[in-house]
Order: structure tokens, then C-alpha cells, then sequence
């Protein structure tokens, strides 16, 4: 009696887990196709993506990626799918390669180069002593003044 | 001291020229035409059924061994409505093979529409989910593929195709691709 109970335990379970297999896909397929549409621009509405439009364009190609998704790519691939036809414009980040090293990189080293700019500035400021440029009738006047003599200078 | 005031000064004009040209360039492009991949590859495989009555499934197939112009359009699209006197005449006066694509279109809204407007397409399919558009990068109606004989795209037309369209941009394509072929034959 026992035993007929808990075979009969084991096939609820075993019933449980082949019923909830194809649901929890489901919600992974779904979790799957809303991050990458994310991450891919509408083609229509130039500034969202394609989770975020309501083009009827941006619906089907949200229709395509779940179809991409099912049929077992990566992420990657999905996208790669429509960069092929698209392409780079249709990712919403603009992929590293040579003609986007100036977007990517163009930001640094405008900042380095401020950088770079502004420690010199400094550097030279710091070392160059302030009355380089006084002639020596001023930098005696400025001797005197300092002494607490500027009159007799004058 | 007198060359790094100079230099120093040259800076932000330098900076400014520079922002300049970058906007020269910018500002002359129109970010509402998205480069067209497709160029030189073949058309994308298909299987989608004909817009008409008894026209059956149409594949890829359909489009070997006649150039053709490959044109997306639907009843919705207004700017379809204002190429459509010139793909009427291209059909009547020449033998340019013209081939639909009804994009995301009711059937019986397209059938309304080129019953009252004419219909110059020797063949129609019917993609009614964007199935092939998606395959062509089409981002919006009308767009015109030409596709030469051996089934390979070699322009892509965004935009109605009014008469100075074809008569500039199209018809010298299309003898291109037929001086080509006659060598062959």
C-alpha cells in the first residue's frame, strides 16, 4: 500500500515536471525575445527600439525574434539575423569596429588631451617665475614696495 | 611667448572648424535613408502565396531569368498611390516585368485598391506579415528592388518612382544590367 502510494507520488511528479517544462520555456522565450529587441532599433520610428514600438514593422520583427529564439539561436545570432539585412544601424549600440573607433574612442582622447593640456597649463604657470616678464625698473619698484619704501622708489 | 599666444589662439578656431566640418557632413545627410545591404546579394529565399485569385505560391524562383523590379507597396500607403501612374505607364508602354510586394496588407483591401487604380504587376505576393520585407530590410512602402536575371538585387529605391525618378536613376540602371547581358547571348 506503501509503495503504491509513493509510485503514485512519482507519477504526479514526474506529470508536474513534463507540464511545467514547455510553460517555464515560455517565460524564458519570452524574457529572451524583450532583451534582445532592446537592444534592436525600430526602422520605422527611428529612436526607439523594437520592444518599444508600436510600428506594425517593430511587431513582426519582435515576431521574427522570437522565431529566431525558438528555433535555437543565440542572442547574438538574432541580432546578426537582422544586421545582415538591416545593418549596424539597426542595433541601438553601435558595434566596435574601424569606422566607429572615433565614436567610441573620440571622447577619451579629447579628455586626455584636456587633461594633458591642463597639467601643462599648470606646469608652466608653477615654474615660470611671475616676474619673468617685469622689466628691471619694475621688479626694483617691487623690491622697494615690499620693503615698505614704495615713495622713494617712485 | 608671442608663438604660443598664437598657437593658443589657433586653438579654438582649429576646435571650431573642425565641429564645423562634422556638421557640414551631418547636416546634408538624411537620417531617414538607412544604407541598403542587399546590394549584389541575391534575393532572399521565400515561399508566400499570390495576392490574386489562382496565382498560387510564389518563391524566389518566380523572379529568375527577367530583370524585374521587385516593388513594395500597399493600399495604406499614400506615397505608393503617387508612383502608381508611373508603374501604370512603365507596364503599358514597356516591357520592364514589374512584381508586387503587398506588404502588410488586407487581401481585399489590395484588390480594391488596384481595381481602382490599375494594376501593373505581372505577379503579386502576398506578405502579410513582413515576412519577405524583413528578408529585403525594407523599412517602409514604397520601396523598389531591381533584381537582374539571375535573381540578384543590384539597386535598391526608396520612395516613389515618379517619372524624373526612372527616367534618372532607374532606367540607367536597368541598361546597365542589360548591356551586360548581351555579350552572353
Amino acid at each position: 500500500m506503501r509503495h503504491a502510494f509513493l509510485i503514485l507520488l512519482m507519477m504526479v511528479g514526474v506529470l508536474l515536471a513534463t507540464a511545467q517544462a514547455p510553460a517555464l520555456d515560455q517565460a524564458e522565450i519570452d524574457a529572451r525575445t524583450a532583451a534582445i529587441s532592446k537592444t534592436l532599433r525600430c526602422v520605422v520610428c527611428q529612436n526607439q527600439s523594437i520592444y518599444d514600438s508600436e510600428a506594425t514593422l517593430a511587431q513582426d520583427m519582435r515576431t521574427l525574434v522570437e522565431k529566431r529564439v525558438i528555433a535555437g539561436d543565440t542572442d547574438e545570432e538574432v541580432r546578426d539575423y537582422l544586421r545582415e539585412r538591416y545593418g549596424d544601424f539597426v542595433l541601438m549600440t553601435p558595434p566596435l569596429q574601424s569606422n566607429t573607433w572615433l565614436l567610441w574612442f573620440g571622447p577619451l582622447v579629447l579628455m586626455v588631451l584636456a587633461a594633458l593640456w591642463f597639467v601643462l597649463r599648470l606646469r608652466s604657470k608653477a615654474t615660470s617665475s611671475n616676474d619673468a616678464d617685469l622689466s628691471a625698473e619694475d621688479r626694483e619698484r617691487v623690491r622697494a614696495a615690499l620693503a615698505g619704501d614704495e615713495k622713494a622708489a617712485s | 611667448m608671442q608663438n604660443t599666444s598664437l598657437w593658443t589662439r589657433l586653438v579654438p578656431i582649429a576646435i571650431f572648424l573642425v565641429i564645423a566640418g562634422f556638421f557640414a557632413y551631418g547636416l546634408q545627410r538624411d537620417p531617414s535613408k538607412i544604407p541598403t545591404e542587399l546590394i549584389d546579394r541575391p534575393m532572399p529565399d521565400f515561399e508566400l502565396p499570390g495576392l490574386r485569385k489562382g496565382e498560387g505560391v510564389l518563391t524566389d524562383e518566380n523572379l529568375l531569368g527577367e530583370t524585374s523590379l521587385v516593388n513594395v507597396f500597399g493600399s495604406w500607403c499614400v506615397a505608393c498611390l503617387q508612383e502608381h501612374p508611373t508603374l501604370m505607364r512603365l507596364s503599358e508602354t514597356t516591357n520592364v516585368n514589374i512584381i508586387g510586394v503587398n506588404w502588410r496588407d488586407k487581401r481585399s483591401d489590395a484588390l480594391v485598391w488596384l481595381d481602382k487604380h490599375g494594376d501593373p504587376y505581372s505577379k503579386i505576393i502576398y506578405d502579410a506579415t513582413s515576412e519577405l520585407a524583413i528578408e529585403l530590410g525594407v523599412t517602409g512602402a514604397p520601396e523598389t528592388f531591381v533584381v537582374d536575371a539571375q535573381g540578384r538585387i543590384r539597386f535598391k529605391q526608396v520612395g516613389p518612382i515618379t517619372e524624373q525618378v526612372f527616367t534618372e536613376t532607374l532606367a540607367p540602371v536597368l541598361d546597365a544590367i542589360a548591356a551586360e547581358r548581351e555579350p552572353e547571348a
